[in-house]
């Protein structure tokens, strides 16, 4: 059984191979002794959308088909018909791409970690500077989880495979709900996964980083986030700790209240920044600092492994059901 | 010994419709049985429940003493070339073998070699290349090599010329001299059926209709011709199977366990192909009736 995946991942496997070696060859040649990396914003592009794309791109290509394939041409009912279990079939398809899936992608994810390491580390106000490695943006580029995407995507791709059985709608049904899982993931799970820094500071001048407001009058602040960090809430809250909707219904305020030049002028904005000191107004700032980075990703890769292992027990349910 | 047993065998693949109902089934050991009936009438579903590749929606069919599909001492009693022979297209003919080789452990490695050399098939030649005869000719060998004692065969010759036709059967008869196994084979071919056959089931529309050995199936079967005449008054035990009228004459396809002394009729003899299409093509002229009493 295993002789026959692995003659049949051969063609895709040597083709993973290839593409994860020539990536990280070039982050190699690239990044060996470099300091300078202002002619590179190509690699780090390309970086980023590989370590992004390679689970899924794994998952359509080599898993779904490994499944559909063999529905759609009949041999599933060769190959069942010899002295092996569907289960044990099953089995093989996972034992022979899984791994190599959960390989190529985090050697590709560590790889791109290394190379933009001293990009990631930059400080903000850096010219060149790039996001935080820790931001929904990079984040699933770099460190420990792409392991675990490549085996959730794996996972999805053959249960998919097993629950559709064509080989162009598996494919399309994968990259959604891929694709859907990770845009969700960022917001709805990643931020819980390890208890934020949370802080309240006093609303000054000098940390005020941002004003939001229309014509009307003014709407909200935002103090300077921290360095390299992912910041979930930058909020004004009052004397007691509640949220502020909007500044302008603050009661006595007496600030920029009515209809305002564009700008207004710097001194009427000064004013209100400290007439909300003042009244007791201090904004709250929740966030994930740098130093979450590896524990985040080590609890996300675990988050998507139990999440492969859920949709795997799920296809071994399935496929004594297909004919 | 029974090889097949199905009992209200059923199998619903829509709400309404039944690929097969009602299957009662006792097919003994030792002989190549042919199934036989017209396209939807539950001849791929009853090998696919046969062969485990589907499930009952009602009652039980056991194969070689088990049920189908449950187990690798299962599978390994029961071989299975269905329709249109699948092969992997990209793996060559020595690499279907191997493939024989370690998914089975009874596999006959020297019985695969000598058949493959006897057909002439090219090792090394992609499975995706060979001709229809060809595919299923090393699609048998890898049912007949894993050494099963049921050979269950989905038409197999349906993509065949008539001369690569002769030699499947012919290869198929040969490995059941040497092996003893039991064959079910699905065909429409019923010439076909007549040189390999000793056993008959035929299905029609998704039910039993006719089930035996051939030898004793063409020996209660008669064919009466005579004068045109109403046909009720039949003695006992003798059923009507068709009939068939023309101004002057009537004929009759009677089953009798007795000898007919009817002097008015001429009794003739009907081969199996006659046999065969007296059942395709008459309706089950005894069941509504029986139904409505119910």
């Amino acid at each position: 059984m295993t002789w026959l995946a692995l003659r049949q991942f051969r063609a895709a496997g040597a083709a993973m191979a290839a593409v994860v070696l020539v990536l990280v060859a070039v982050l190699l040649a690239t990044g060996l002794g470099t300091t300078d990396y202002t002619q590179l914003d190509v690699v780090y592009t390309v970086t980023l959308i590989g370590v992004t794309a390679l689970p899924v791109l794994i998952a359509i290509f080599v898993a779904v088909p490994m499944v559909t394939r063999e529905l759609e041409t009949g041999t599933h009912s060769l190959v069942w018909n010899q002295t092996v279990t569907r289960k044990r079939w099953l089995a093989t398809k996972f034992a022979v791409g899984l791994p190599a899936a959960v390989v190529a992608a985090g050697a590709l994810s560590l790889a791109a970690t290394w190379w933009a390491g001293p990009l990631d580390a930059q400080d903000a106000w850096n010219a060149d500077a790039v996001p935080p490695r820790i931001s929904p943006a990079v984040f699933m580029a770099r460190g420990l989880a792409p392991f675990g995407y490549a085996a959730f995507a794996y996972a999805l791709g053959i249960a998919v495979a097993v629950l559709v059985r064509r080989t162009v709608a598996a494919m399309a049904l994968t990259l959604v709900l891929f694709v859907a899982v990770q845009l969700a993931v960022p917001f709805l799970v990643r931020p819980y996964l390890l208890a934020p820094v949370e802080e309240t500071v006093a609303i000054t001048e000098a940390n005020v980083g941002e004003i939001r407001g229309t014509p009307d009058g003014l709407e909200s602040v935002g103090v300077i986030e921290p360095d390299r960090a992912w910041t979930l809430t930058n909020e004004t809250v009052d004397a007691q700790g509640a949220a502020v909707g909007s500044l302008r219904e603050v009661a006595g305020l007496g600030c920029l209240t009515g209809p305002q030049p564009v700008p207004p002028a710097h001194e009427s904005l000064v004013g209100c920044l400290v007439r909300l000191d003042e009244l007791g107004y201090q904004q709250r700032l929740v966030y994930h600092p740098d130093s979450h980075f590896w524990a985040l990703h080590g609890i996300e890769a675990g988050f998507f492994l139990a999440l492969s292992a859920l949709l795997a027990w799920f296809s071994f349910r399935r496929i004594n059901h297909l004919s | 010994m029974t090889v097949l047993r199905a009992t209200n065998l059923g199998l619903r693949y829509t709400k309404r419709r039944w690929a097969l109902a009602g299957c009662e089934l006792d097919v003994p050991a030792g002989h190549v049985a042919g199934l036989v009936g017209p396209n939807g009438a539950g001849k791929s579903t009853l090998l696919n429940l046969a062969a485990g590749m589907l499930r009952p929606t009602e009652g039980t069919i056991e194969v070689c003493g088990g049920i189908p599909g449950s187990g690798t001492d299962q599978l390994a009693k029961v071989g299975y070339v269905a329709q249109n022979t699948p092969l992997y297209a990209g793996l060559t003919v020595a690499e279907h073998l191997r493939l024989g080789a370690s998914l089975n452990p009874r596999w006959d490695a020297d019985l695969a070699r000598r058949r493959i050399e006897r057909i002439g098939l090219d090792p090394n030649q992609a499975a995706g290349r060979l001709s229809g005869g060809q595919r299923a000719q090393l699609a048998l060998t890898i049912g007949i090599a894993k050494r099963p004692e049921l050979l269950l065969l989905d038409e197999p010759v349906a993509a065949l010329d008539p001369l690569a036709r002769r030699d499947f059967l012919r290869d198929l008869m040969e490995a059941v001299a040497e092996q003893g196994l039991s064959v079910l084979m699905s065909s429409h071919l019923i010439a076909d059926l007549e040189r390999v056959c000793d056993y008959l089931v035929v299905l029609v529309d998704s039910r039993v209709r006719l089930t035996g050995e051939v030898e004793n199936l063409l020996a209660v079967h008669h064919r009466l011709s005579g004068p045109r005449r109403d046909v009720d008054d039949l003695p006992d035990g003798q059923r009507i199977v068709s009939a068939r009228h023309t101004d002057r004459q009537t004929t009759l396809c009677v089953r009798s366990e007795n000898a007919l002394f009817d002097p008015l009729w001429t009794v003739g003899e009907l081969t199996l192909e006659d046999l065969v299409l007296e059942y395709l093509s008459t309706p089950e002229a005894t069941r509504p009736a029986l139904e409505v009493l119910r």
